[in-house]
């Protein structure tokens, strides 16, 4: 008898929280607004907790159906929700790292206007988001999909009366728009072929296929279009435009949506459907490619940032391209690992990288920064652990998954490899650039930190009357001194307390996976092993010939040959050095040297250009498809063909018709007789087709 | 002609039953339009819209009445049929009249344009749609036609001070008059071709044709010219040239009617045309029609300032999409367009309610900069149209969201589909959310201006939004009995 764990209440707790502060928030105090945030969160977190206690007495995968969606033509979809060990490891991080965030956001939003939306719409995307996660169908699984990219431009683009901010919002929306044209694609290509959007029904339809290794079949189709869905959501070439504009929203909202949740979304869909992707070796290519090229991209890119929190956004999008990397080379679990030391450990840095910017009065260029760690010594110490852990330091958490991502890609083909351990590098540096040039040194700032956050100035309007009265959080600095007025300060302990939290994550939750070649027995990776050992596809042999013997994925690491992991420790030592080597040259460049910079930068004029343009790639889209778009709709469609051309062009052939009524000649905006035209030219087109119809047909 | 051969008795008790709510719908415009002189003209706007309104209501009585399958079947010397396509259809044009009339309430009072045959024109302009859907003789399917155009051209109108609603209304008059005539001679050379106006003897006849070796060319021509005459009526490409100016003109609550209600009766007709007569030839027509209306309607949108001309576009490429499903196989066409007709209703109509509402006297606010902050001036209708706005772009968890779903679905089943057809439809939809969010930008990203004042919502007014707005969600979120009653169609037509 299984249990019914009622995992429909999950995703709609959050969603009863953001009804109740949508309609009633206006009138609640700020304590109250937060208390329901919190409490319908952690509800949600509670039960995640309640599940995993049980976990293992239940038969997997446990799904539960609430009612039947739609039935139509033999094709039905209901509302059904799964619970497996890839969704469980989903479900904690979000709902987990979800909840510390929102007790952050009680402090870190304390002063904005707009208190109880901000808290209504950050519910609202935990509702989708853990409907995406439990879905047991793509279609409810692309409610959730959808859902979160609408929570994300509300939240990116509603909290703040700026224009910059309203385009990034919309951005965001529309970039992720043509991510899900492929996804949409390839769902109606799945119902097509199998009939069904269940997931389970999916991949048992799929099981029988073998991979399509020549050609392109349209199982491979389906996985590449699945791919273009991840690559919108989850911000990987090309469609990766949007997450660094994302950064206009509030703090709390990059750590929780642009870098431990949503964008990681991609990455869950990608490990969810891995049995398409087995049986489609081009398309696992295609998504290890993108990783890898992403990766190494966007880290290049983050050097020459001088925005902490751009630093942040490129660098999540280089760690995403590890874990695609990871699932193109058919290390799936690998790929989930990192997707959750990086939720821990860029959730900490994000939010670290918040408390920096309410420390220095709304400050985010790094320039400006320098010599804090002296007075806010907490942000310090937890943003310290969090850059060791993504620069890949052991014994941190993002160590392991890196490490295991890089040999497992390894074994797929060296070039993967290098290109990973230059990335480690370049990661490496970047961080520790920003940790350096926020942290030691001198401070660079104002003498007086200015007054205010800048957020909280573009917000100004949304605050109403007395919205300052009260800042209880604020007794770090002495009770007194209300934040942002006074000089460099700490945060309040209710923003620490999640740091601290997430900084013990970031340290001891990579151990869940520590390796067979380091004494350990990979946990994490048996944990998962059920899901993604389900099917033993020929995928292996591609890589075959990188001359390694591949251990096919239902073996464990400690079953390795002992070369195998002598080879896969000097792999380890390396992918250190490489860490290393980054924060030595960081040091040189931005505490020992800091005029080394500027010369460099000089000396290779072009080159540095170019990754502080971020190599134009934006404005190449813009030139690309933004600008022929608004061209054929203004000048076009819009002057031409509704207001200039008909009338010039056909005025001439219509001149005869003159004595048509007052009314008609007297008209302001066009023109009778041409749209007359118009419609005759039409007609002539459909009667011509159908007449070379009837002379074709016998 | 076909019918009057059959023409021996009179009609049958039941006869009148299948044309029950055109009936009743005739009876209330005939009392409003009675009562119209009579009335004192302060009040008669209340009373008579009062009137009109549960003479809709008692028709969607009436329709639900009829509803039962037993009273199923032709009627009046076959022209007219009963069934669950005919229903269906009923059921969303009087709905959209209700939600119109309820609107319509105030907005006639803010404009001060005395209302009373505007009430009867619509009960009399829904009675030809009513009868277009349950039509299945191509005279009466004319008739009906005219009934509900003629209709329509006056409403569009009806603000008479404004020059450009006169403009609209002439525009749109002489515009439909042509296009009419060609439906007209459509129907003339099909009587040619097959000696019968009845789509199922048209059927009949077409099907004899397979075997004699010469083509039917007088049937090809012939379904060529009720195609232009269909397509203008459905603002498709390349006919929907006269649609933004026509909307711009035409008083707001009207243009919700007409972008919905009449479109929903004639693309009822169009499917009975294509599926119900089998013609497949048509596939390539539909494809190019559906291509550039999703085409040229998204991407004109994109730089509209007027919210009336957007939507105009916008409700181009709706026809666009639309059309995919006539271009697919009738068991998974014929619901997907169904249930994209109702869905399109209920937003649209919503949508056209919050703009008449927020237009003010005269129709002054409907520039896109009118807008600025209207989230903070009005969070309600804001928020409401937020959701309108949500389900044209096509958001899950609303109606839009399934009616694109459907006819993309159906599209790509079968032997041969339409991939290429639902890869531009796809890529258009992506477009379109550019300009839907422009307006929810403006709502909620600009500063308010005060010199556009939003006045309260009148009851009916937010009965109408309500009923709109729980139509477009409840089609979101369990659309399974709607496309139930929708998949019934699929053997009564083919």
């Amino acid at each position: 008898m299984t249990p019914n764990l009622h995992l429909w209440l999950i995703p709609i707790l959050p969603l009863a929280g953001a009804a109740i502060n949508g309609l009633f928030g206006k009138r609640f105090s700020r304590q109250t607004v937060a208390a329901v945030a919190l409490a319908f969160c952690g509800a949600a977190f509670a039960m995640a907790l309640w599940i995993a206690a049980q976990f293992s007495s239940l038969s997997l995968p446990h799904v539960e159906v609430l009612a039947t969606w739609l039935r139509s033509n033999g094709f039905s979809v209901d509302y059904s929700f799964a619970i497996d060990q890839l969704s469980l490891v989903m479900l904690l991080i979000v709902s987990g790292v979800g909840f510390l965030i929102h007790i952050y956001s009680v402090g870190y939003m304390w002063e904005e206007g707009g208190y109880y939306r901000f808290f209504s719409y950050l519910n609202l995307f935990m509702f989708f988001m853990l409907t995406l996660v439990l879905a047991s169908n793509y279609l409810l699984m692309f409610v959730g999909w959808e859902g979160v990219g609408l929570a994300s431009y509300l939240l990116i683009g509603f909290f703040f009366l700026r224009d910059s901010a309203a385009a990034a919002g919309k951005k965001a929306f529309i970039v992720n728009r043509i991510g899900d044209f492929g996804f949409l694609i390839a769902l109606f290509l799945m119902i097509k072929h199998f009939g069904t959007l269940d997931f389970q029904r999916v991949f048992d339809a799929v099981k029988p296929f073998s991979p399509e290794t020549a050609g392109v079949g349209f199982l491979t189709a389906i996985a590449l279009l699945l791919m273009l869905g991840a690559a919108g959501k989850s911000a990987q070439i090309p469609l990766y435009v949007w997450l660094p504009d994302a950064m206009e929203g509030p703090t709390p909202v990059s750590a929780l949506i642009h870098a431990a949740t949503m964008v990681t979304a991609g990455v869950y869909m990608v490990a969810r459907s891995h049995v398409i992707f087995e049986r489609a070796p081009s398309a696992l290519m295609v998504v290890a490619i993108i990783g890898t090229l992403t990766a190494f991209f966007a880290a290049t890119i983050g050097i020459a940032q001088t925005d902490i929190k751009k630093v942040l956004a490129y660098s999540t999008i280089s760690q995403l391209g590890y874990m695609f990397l990871a699932c193109g080379v058919a290390a799936f679990s690998v790929g989930i690992f990192h997707l959750m030391t990086h939720a821990f450990f860029k959730g900490l840095l994000f939010l670290a990288a918040g408390s920096v910017i309410h420390a220095v009065g709304g400050e985010q260029d790094m320039r400006k920064m320098g010599g804090l760690r002296k007075h806010i010594p907490w942000t310090f110490w937890t943003m310290t652990i969090a850059t060791f852990a993504i620069a890949g330091i052991p014994p941190f958490a993002g160590f392991f998954s890196k490490d295991e991502i890089l040999w497992r890609a390894y074994q797929a083909s060296w070039i993967y490899w290098l290109v990973g351990v230059v990335t480690a590098f370049l990661t490496s540096f970047y961080m520790f650039r920003l940790w350096f040039m926020t942290f030691f040194g001198e401070y660079r700032g104002a003498a007086e930190a200015s007054h205010g956050h800048d957020e909280h100035a573009a917000h100004g309007t949304h605050s109403g009357p007395g919205s300052r009265a009260e800042a209880p959080f604020h007794s770090a600095q002495g009770g007194s001194a209300p934040h942002g007025h006074g000089g460099i300060h700490e945060s309040p302990a209710i923003m620490l307390a999640p740091l601290v939290i997430l900084a013990v994550l970031s340290v001891v939750g990579g151990w869940v996976g520590w390796p067979g070649s380091l004494g350990g027995n990979n946990r994490f990776d048996q944990f998962l092993g059920p899901v993604f050992r389900v099917s033993t596809p020929a995928v292996n042999s591609e890589h075959a010939q990188a001359g390694e013997s591949l251990p096919p994925e239902k073996e464990t690491e400690g079953a390795e040959p002992k070369t195998g992991q002598r080879t896969e420790l000097i792999f380890t030592g390396i992918s250190v050095g490489a860490g290393l080597l980054g924060l030595f040259l960081a040091w040189l460049l931005y505490l020992r040297r800091p005029e080394l910079p500027d010369q460099l930068a000089a000396s290779l004029h072009g080159l540095y250009s170019a990754v502080a343009h971020k190599y134009w790639i934006d404005e190449l889209y813009a030139w690309l498809f933004v600008k022929p778009l608004i061209a054929l709709s203004g000048t076009v469609l819009w002057r031409g063909i509704d207001q200039g051309v008909i009338d010039a062009t056909l005025n001439g052939s219509a001149d005869g018709a003159r004595e048509l009524s007052d009314e008609v000649r007297h008209m302001q905006s066009g023109n009778v007789r041409s749209y007359a035209a118009w419609v005759a030219v039409g007609a002539t087109a459909v009667i011509a087709y159908m007449v070379w119809v009837g002379l074709r047909t016998p | 002609m076909a019918a009057l051969q059959t023409m021996q008795g009179v009609p049958q008790a039941g006869d009148y039953i299948r044309i029950l709510p055109e009936i009743v719908l005739s009876i209330f415009g005939m009392i409003v339009m009675l009562l119209d002189p009579v009335l004192d003209e302060r009040r008669s706007q209340r009373t008579l819209g009062g009137i009109a309104l549960l003479g809709a209501i008692a028709a969607l009585a009436a329709t639900l009445y009829q509803a039962q399958p037993r009273f199923w079947g032709f009627g009046f010397f076959d022209t007219v049929k009963l069934d669950a396509f005919s229903v269906f259809f009923h059921f969303v044009v009087i709905a959209v009249t209700i939600l119109v009339i309820l609107s319509s309430y105030e907005y006639m009072e803010v404009q001060q344009i005395r209302a009373g045959e505007y009430y009867g024109l619509v009960l009399f302009g829904t009675v030809g749609m009513a009868l277009m859907s349950s039509a299945v003789e191509l005279v009466l399917i004319f008739i009906a036609l005219e009934i509900s155009s003629i209709s329509t051209y006056i409403l569009a109108g009806f603000r008479r001070r404004s020059a450009i609603s006169s403009e609209s209304s002439v525009k749109y008059f002489l515009l439909g008059s042509f296009a009419t005539a060609f439906f007209l001679y459509g129907v003339a050379l099909m009587f040619g071709a097959t000696g019968s106006t009845s789509i199922a003897r048209i059927s009949a006849a077409l099907a004899d044709y397979a075997g004699t070796g010469h083509g039917p060319m007088l049937a090809y021509l012939g379904v060529a010219l009720m195609f232009v005459g269909l397509g203008f009526k459905v603002a498709a490409a390349p006919f929907h040239i006269w649609t933004p100016d026509v909307y711009e003109g035409a008083p707001s609550p009207v243009v919700g009617f007409m972008s919905t209600a009449p479109k929903a009766a004639v693309f009822a007709v169009l499917l009975r045309i294509i599926f119900e007569a089998h013609f497949s030839e048509t596939v390539w027509l539909i494809w190019l029609a559906a291509a550039l209306s999703m085409t040229i309607g998204n991407v004109a949108a994109l730089v509209q300032d007027n919210i009336k001309r957007l939507l105009a576009y916008s409700s181009i490429a709706h026809a666009g999409y639309l059309l995919i499903a006539f271009a697919s196989l009738p068991a998974n066409g014929i619901p997907a367009a169904m249930f994209f007709t109702a869905s399109y209703a209920a937003m649209n109509v919503g949508a056209f309610a919050v703009i008449g509402h927020f237009a003010g006297h005269g129709e002054r606010y409907v520039m896109l900069e009118d807008y600025a902050g209207l989230g903070k001036r009005s969070p309600v209708l804001a928020a409401i149209l937020t959701v309108f706005l949500l389900s044209l772009i096509g958001i899950p968890i609303t109606g839009g969201f399934f009616a694109k779903f459907y006819v993309f679905s159906a599209a790509l089943q079968g032997a041969h589909p339409l991939m290429g057809l639902v890869i531009i439809g796809v890529i258009n939809s992506a477009v379109a959310a550019y300009y839907y969010l422009r307006v929810i930008v403006v709502m909620y990203m600009r500063e308010p201006r005060e010199d556009a004042p939003v006045a309260p919502i009148s009851a009916g007014l937010g009965l109408a939004l309500g009923l709109s707005l729980a139509a477009t969600l409840f089609l979101g979120i369990y659309p399974n009995p709607v496309l139930k009653y929708a998949a019934l169609s699929v053997g009564l037509l083919h």
